[in-house]
């Protein structure tokens, strides 16, 4: 299914160029309307006239966190404020908020844009979409909501928190589709078991996930347990929220919509462009927003374009789901470790639950990691003798994932904190 | 159908179109619009070959026309409707129109010359009326009924209109532009250059804004209608008060 045929299943070479002349519009208008490109331009001695093809994109500078912070609240707005209609702010995951705004016609491609996410996620105008994002200058809750309307699904804009009324409503409203964090799912997930209630009974059909990094292990866990399909969605507030891409039912990889959205990956460390299908960082310019148009916005996401054709016949270049923060990434011992690495191992490991916490500690000048995750009872309880297997098999398997030792602990089911919104993994005690 | 990268062109030393990239495809209306002088006469004369351009490339239908001679575009099937008319006043109305078909020969398609005549006078009845009355004589709106019947003689598969609202009383154009949709409808391309923003979004498909020789936004025309820039700009602010077309 569809939403946007013509776009999704757009000719590559009429797709570059509609890029080129979006590309060309956004760049004059940025220039002509916000100081701080403008001045940016200049200073590098860029001419916006002088963009000739996709390629040159790469003359641009970056736009990063830290510029939008600067030009904090509305710096880098490229209309008057009577324009917006909207205003979000970045759930401010790491440091402090930055604002975005919507234009009538911003909000309208933005619905629509989820919509495309729904609809490849199996969305319809027949299902009842439970929304357990936060309504809030977040953009996850807002975003959702008017895609799904979009479609013509019936929302319940239940917001995040409170499970076991998110459960109550689930049975009584009979919701076929689940919108949350993944994190929030498996909690929801767990609850349902505790609580005994058959999730046969339940009408879930779809779970449709963003907002955090997870891993296949993960999903996998979802699906059995909700028995669902569960789709990953990608998006951030600074270029626009969710609907910058998302899952086919394919499930692997996640179809950028390139018609609003140019991508590049880049090494995080040298800046320049990776070698085809190489992991690195994504970088995004938005091509269609009105008000807050960004220029190779750095996303600090680490992800990799798989360019092969996809069989669900959408001709949009997918990226594989995030596998990771350039600012989550722990530097051990001068060792790049990124917290997903550890949650793949650990997700490849019989007997251990998908809820565990890393803790980093520094021991003298070593950094010492450990790795606190959860096992299921009877393993707990097990003899001595298997949980120091257990330990052993995760600690081997870690080392030569990490290139580094790390301590192992097993803690019992519920030790580790369980959050309604993006998972805390990482405890960094290190005083740097 | 047409693809545009990167297209500069002017008059002598004077740049007037800086880097234009647009494309239609089959079966479109697509409209530029902007203000005077912004280059939407210049662009569309450069699609004809009446002017050369400077510098990037024209792409109709997998061509490259950057280089040809305007009777070679028209004769590949990209006719212009130019601004003000200009139909040739001392001659009649239906030696106007053969004028038109003038490429059909050369396509050795004489036989439907008489076949397209036909199909003229039924889109524009009042010019079967003028059918040997002199063209200089017509009223405005009959002259850009001539004007667009002209072009359409030659068969194109791409047809350009500049302002063909210019100086027409509002009754005439929206006749003018409900015609405009009947072609589009009947399977013809359309690319129309207009000042009356309101008029030309209202039929379109997809829009340019032009501002000073640059594209600044490529939207579908509905979201073009809708921006406040464009309201602004080329709508005047207060819509209410506008002529209804």
């Amino acid at each position: 299914m569809f939403w946007e045929p013509e776009k999704e299943c757009m000719d590559r070479e009429e797709l570059r160029q509609l890029q080129l002349e979006q590309l060309q519009a956004t760049l004059s208008r940025v220039y002509m309307n916000v100081p701080f490109y403008r001045k940016k331009f200049d200073e590098l001695n860029i001419d916006p006239d002088e963009f000739r093809s996709l390629d040159d994109l790469r003359k641009l500078p970056f736009t990063t966190k830290n510029d939008l912070r600067d030009n904090y609240p509305y710096g880098l707005f490229a209309v008057p404020l009577r324009e917006v209609v909207r205003i979000h702010a970045s759930s401010g995951t790491t440091g402090m908020s930055t604002v975005v705004g919507y234009t009538k016609n911003d909000i309208k491609n933005w619905s629509n844009l989820v919509a495309r996410v729904l609809t490849a996620g199996g969305v319809t105008k027949d299902d009842v979409v439970q929304i357990a994002f936060g309504y809030s200058l977040f953009t996850g809750g807002f975003g959702l909501h008017y895609g799904a309307e979009r479609v013509g699904a019936s929302v319940i804009p239940i917001s995040s928190g409170n499970t076991a009324r998110q459960i109550k409503i689930m049975q009584d409203f009979k919701t076929t589709a689940l919108v949350c964090t993944p994190s929030y799912a498996l909690l929801i997930a767990d609850t349902i078991q505790e609580m005994g209630i058959d999730i046969n009974a339940l009408s879930l059909k779809y779970g449709l996930f963003g907002a955090e990094p997870w891993s296949e292990k993960m999903r996998q866990e979802i699906q059995g347990k909700l028995r669902i399909i569960a789709t990953d969605n990608y998006g951030l507030s600074e270029v626009m929220g969710p609907g910058v891409a998302g899952e086919c039912l394919e499930r692997n990889g996640l179809h950028i919509n390139e018609d609003h959205f140019l991508v590049e990956i880049i090494n995080p460390e040298t800046l320049e462009p990776v070698a085809p299908g190489e992991i690195g960082e994504l970088v995004i310019t938005t091509l269609t927003k009105e008000a807050f148009p960004v220029i190779r916005f750095r996303t600090r996401d680490l992800t990799r374009l798989m360019p092969e054709p996809c069989p669900c016949g959408r001709k949009t270049v997918k990226m594989q789901r995030v596998m990771g923060r350039t600012d989550d990434m722990l530097i051990i011992r001068g060792v790049n470790v990124f917290p997903s690495q550890i949650e793949n191992v650990l997700m490849s490991v019989e007997g251990t639950e998908p809820h565990y916490q890393i803790v980093v500690d520094r021991k003298g000048a070593l950094d010492e990691v450990t790795v606190m995750v959860e096992v299921s009872e009877s393993i707990f309880f097990d003899e001595m003798k298997k949980q120091h297997e257990l330990i052993e098999t995760i600690k081997r398997r870690l080392a030569s994932e990490l290139s580094i030792s790390v301590q192992v602990k097993l803690v019992e089911k519920k030790t580790i904190e369980r959050t309604e919104g993006k998972a805390k993994r990482v405890i960094d005690n290190r005083k740097l | 159908m047409l693809k545009i990268r990167n297209l500069e062109a002017g008059y002598d030393s004077l740049k007037v179109l800086r880097h234009i990239s647009i494309h239609v495809s089959s079966g479109e209306i697509v409209t530029i619009i902007g203000a005077n002088g912004a280059g939407k006469t210049t662009l569309l004369k450069t699609i004809a070959g009446l002017i050369r351009s400077q510098a990037g490339e024209m792409l109709f239908e997998k061509r490259e026309i950057t280089r040809l001679a305007p009777e070679k575009i028209v004769f590949l099937g990209c006719s212009l409707v130019p601004e003000g008319r200009q139909v040739f006043a001392p001659m009649t109305v239906r030696e106007n129109l053969l004028l038109g078909g003038y490429v059909q020969y050369q396509r050795n398609k004489k036989k439907e010359v008489e076949e397209d005549l036909e199909r003229i006078f039924g889109l524009f009845p009042r010019l079967r009326e003028r059918e040997t009355q002199l063209a200089g004589t017509l009223s405005g709106g009959e002259q850009q009924m001539l004007a667009i019947g002209r072009a359409l003689m030659a068969r194109p598969k791409l047809v350009m209109m500049d302002e063909p609202s210019m100086g027409l009383a509002p009754l005439i154009v929206k006749d003018i532009f409900s015609i405009i949709r009947k072609l589009r409808d009947e399977g013809n391309t359309v690319l129309l250059v207009e000042q009356n923003a309101k008029a030309a979004l209202g039929i379109a498909d997809r829009g340019y804004v032009l501002e000073t020789g640059r594209i600044i936004l490529e939207e579908n025309a509905e979201d073009l209608l809708s921006n406040r820039d464009v309201q602004r700009a080329y709508l005047g602010r207060d819509l209410d008060t506008e002529t209804k077309i």
